[in-house]
């Protein structure tokens, strides 16, 4: 079934709203209005959009540090994820987490992390209740080929997978841990294999054709909604910069393959899809763009303007005050 | 009044809790036969033995609005799901910004004395009190274990119940009807004037023991459960202080950084109940060193009725 043109749009305004974001998230930190750290997510945008299209509202997602992406392709408000950042009260944290734990719980996503692979038994819990109320919820848990030699992985492949639950592992393989390629890192140097020894089914998927991966989730999203056990999605792509915005940590990746990698750019191999097929005009995507930035500009403004949570606010939320019955 | 065993008492707790609310779920690698039978493997779950997983599984549910209670046997097995409660459970409700609730029961026996070696033998409450965002119980008797499980599971966060393993056949009265006792409200166990004891889980029989022999001698000595470390009602223990004016607390754990200095902390960092202090507070803990297998040493390195004994003659002086 082909995806139609509206849609196709949609997802390229999404991919280049993640794009604009992180590289303005990453200049303001660089210029020091933003405290702590940045993931840039630029060069995997195809595949949280691609995947978190064929998502429902009430889908429950758990993202990792690298979460941007995830959470501007599942609904967040880039405002309050840029007051987030900029550690703001207006932030969906109230300034509490930062970069690496947004989370939007009114919308299904149950947080980023910034402990690798911890987000999987959480995502797979997430299943667990989506089991239990019956019905044809599911949840998706995103994390990179470096998640994949943690215990917390095995232990919940295992789970899910004895279990049955209703949860799309979606492994970005970035082929690096920070520096460490994926191929010293895993024994035998696949990770579809891996998952394999768990019994779940396994695909791998160009992460940088957005096509591919939102045609590939499509499929995968309906069979997981019937709740016949989980699925392992394998996206091999590649982030352009270095593990965070920093110096901190140099970035010891081959020159040539990064330069290489950024050939195969997401967004621009898109946008030639679209102006061959005649779904936009270069004029429309020179539009989109404006209004991307215009939104981005927004969003830093509102951040910008947003008040400082007062330091005493520190003592607040360690507790939930909610009510459980 | 009727008389069950702590065990009874637990299973009571979370039998009547599973009938009032069909969220709450449980998850275990050794379930209670009673609670599968009654409420299916679907809310009971079997669990293969992964920690981790299974910890983080549960905080998925919590926060995906159902109930979760796990019990990991062990605390020693606890160690291994410690990304999951310490960096995750305990930690994200505040991350989030208060937006999401985990309502997770945590179960954990603790203890030596029962000749299993330091990998089966553990009190680390005090390493989780040091984690702010969970809630920490310790009940010791069987009216306080069905009183204070029930209300963990209605607490909307993380709380951990920490369960002596001696305590399992220790029988108590308890009503048949619904009751609930609430977290951070310390108990006098016994009245006393002369000294006050503050006493951590199955240290309480201990420390009564000892209470009812010194008696005899004429000390009247208070003896205090906190039940719940996080909270902790230390008021109740701060006001039976100032009236003692002499204190111990006594505490299965090691010495080091443990509950009893914090209680001790706590207590004598209070200006006024510093000056009304006739003798110097002391702790009987465990020695700070795994537990030993064999019976000899194991029974030298944790706290006795002797050990207690010689800490209330100490603060008592020349009056015992």
């Amino acid at each position: 079934m082909a995806i139609d043109n509206a849609e196709l749009i949609r997802m390229y305004r999404t991919m280049l709203t993640i794009r604009r974001f992180e590289e303005r998230a990453s200049k303001e930190f660089r210029g020091g209005s933003v405290p702590g750290l940045v993931h840039s997510y630029i060069g995997q945008e195809a595949i949280a959009v691609g995947v978190c299209f064929n998502l429902r509202k009430d889908d429950r997602m758990v993202s990792n540090h690298r979460g941007h992406g995830h959470l501007i392709s599942k609904g967040a408000d880039i405002r309050r994820m840029m007051a987030e950042i900029y550690g703001k009260r207006t932030g969906y944290c109230k300034g509490k987490g930062g970069s690496m734990h947004i989370a939007d719980f009114s919308i299904g996503i149950l947080g980023a992390n910034g402990i690798v692979a911890a987000g999987l038994p959480i995502a797979t819990g997430a299943a667990l209740a989506a089991h239990l109320e019956g019905g044809d919820r599911i949840a998706a848990v995103f994390f990179g080929d470096g998640a994949c030699q943690e215990g917390e992985f095995q232990e919940s492949l295992n789970l899910a997978s004895i279990w049955k639950l209703p949860i799309i592992f979606v492994c970005e393989n970035n082929q690096y841990g920070v520096n460490t390629h994926y191929q010293y890192a895993i024994a035998g140097g696949s990770i579809p294999r891996r998952a394999r020894a768990y019994n779940l089914p396994v695909r791998t998927v160009d992460g940088n054709d957005v096509v591919a991966v939102y045609e590939a989730a499509r499929e995968v999203v309906a069979r997981t909604r019937t709740h016949v056990g989980p699925y392992f999605l394998e996206f091999k792509t590649y982030r352009w910069y270095p593990h965070f915005e920093s110096d901190a940590i140099p970035d010891l990746r081959p020159r040539e393959e990064i330069a290489a990698w950024k050939k195969k750019d997401p967004i621009k191999r898109l946008a030639k899809r679209l102006l061959k097929e005649g779904v936009a005009t270069a004029r429309e995507l020179e539009a989109i763009n404006e209004e991307v930035l215009g939104r981005i500009d927004e969003a830093v403004k509102y951040a910008v303007e947003s008040p400082l949570p007062r330091p005493e606010d520190a003592l607040e939320d360690v507790y939930s005050t909610q009510g459980i019955s | 009044m009727r008389k069950i065993t702590y065990a009874q008492a637990t299973l009571e707790a979370l039998q009547e809790e599973f009938r009032r609310d069909k969220r709450v779920i449980h998850m275990s690698n050794d379930i209670p036969p009673e609670l599968r039978e009654e409420f299916g493997e679907e809310r009971v779950r079997l669990t293969p033995i992964a920690e981790s997983a299974f910890v983080g599984a549960a905080t998925g549910a919590a926060g995906s609005g159902f109930i979760s209670v796990v019990d990991l046997r062990m605390a020693t097995f606890g160690f291994v799901a410690m990304d999951q409660m310490v960096n995750q459970l305990a930690k994200i409700t505040y991350m989030f910004g208060g937006q999401a609730r985990f309502p997770v029961l945590l179960r954990m026996s603790i203890g030596a004395g029962i000749h299993m070696a330091a990998q089966h033998s553990i009190s680390p409450y005090a390493m989780y009190m040091n984690v702010p965002g969970l809630k920490i119980i310790t009940p010791a008797t069987p009216y306080d274990i069905k009183g204070l499980l029930k209300t963990a599971v209605r607490d909307p966060n993380p709380v951990i119940c920490f369960e002596h393993s001696l305590l399992a056949p220790l029988e108590g009265e308890v009503p048949d009807g619904e009751y609930t006792l609430p977290l951070g409200e310390a108990d006098v166990k016994r009245k006393g004037s002369d000294v006050t004891i503050v006493a951590i889980s199955k240290m309480l029989h201990d420390a009564l023991a000892v209470a009812g022999e010194m008696e005899k001698r004429g000390v009247s000595v208070e003896v205090i459960d906190p039940r719940s470390l996080v909270p902790l009602d230390i008021n109740t223990i701060k006001k039976s202080v100032a009236k003692t004016g002499r204190f111990v607390v006594v505490d299965e754990a090691c010495r080091t950084c443990g509950a009893a200095a914090e209680i001790l902390a706590r207590v004598t960092e209070d200006e006024d109940i510093f000056r009304k202090l006739k003798s110097t507070p002391r702790r009987v803990c465990g020695l700070d060193v795994p537990i030993p297998y064999s019976p000899p040493m194991e029974d030298y390195v944790i706290p006795d009725r002797a050990k207690i004994r010689a800490a209330v003659e100490k603060v008592v002086g020349s009056q015992a």
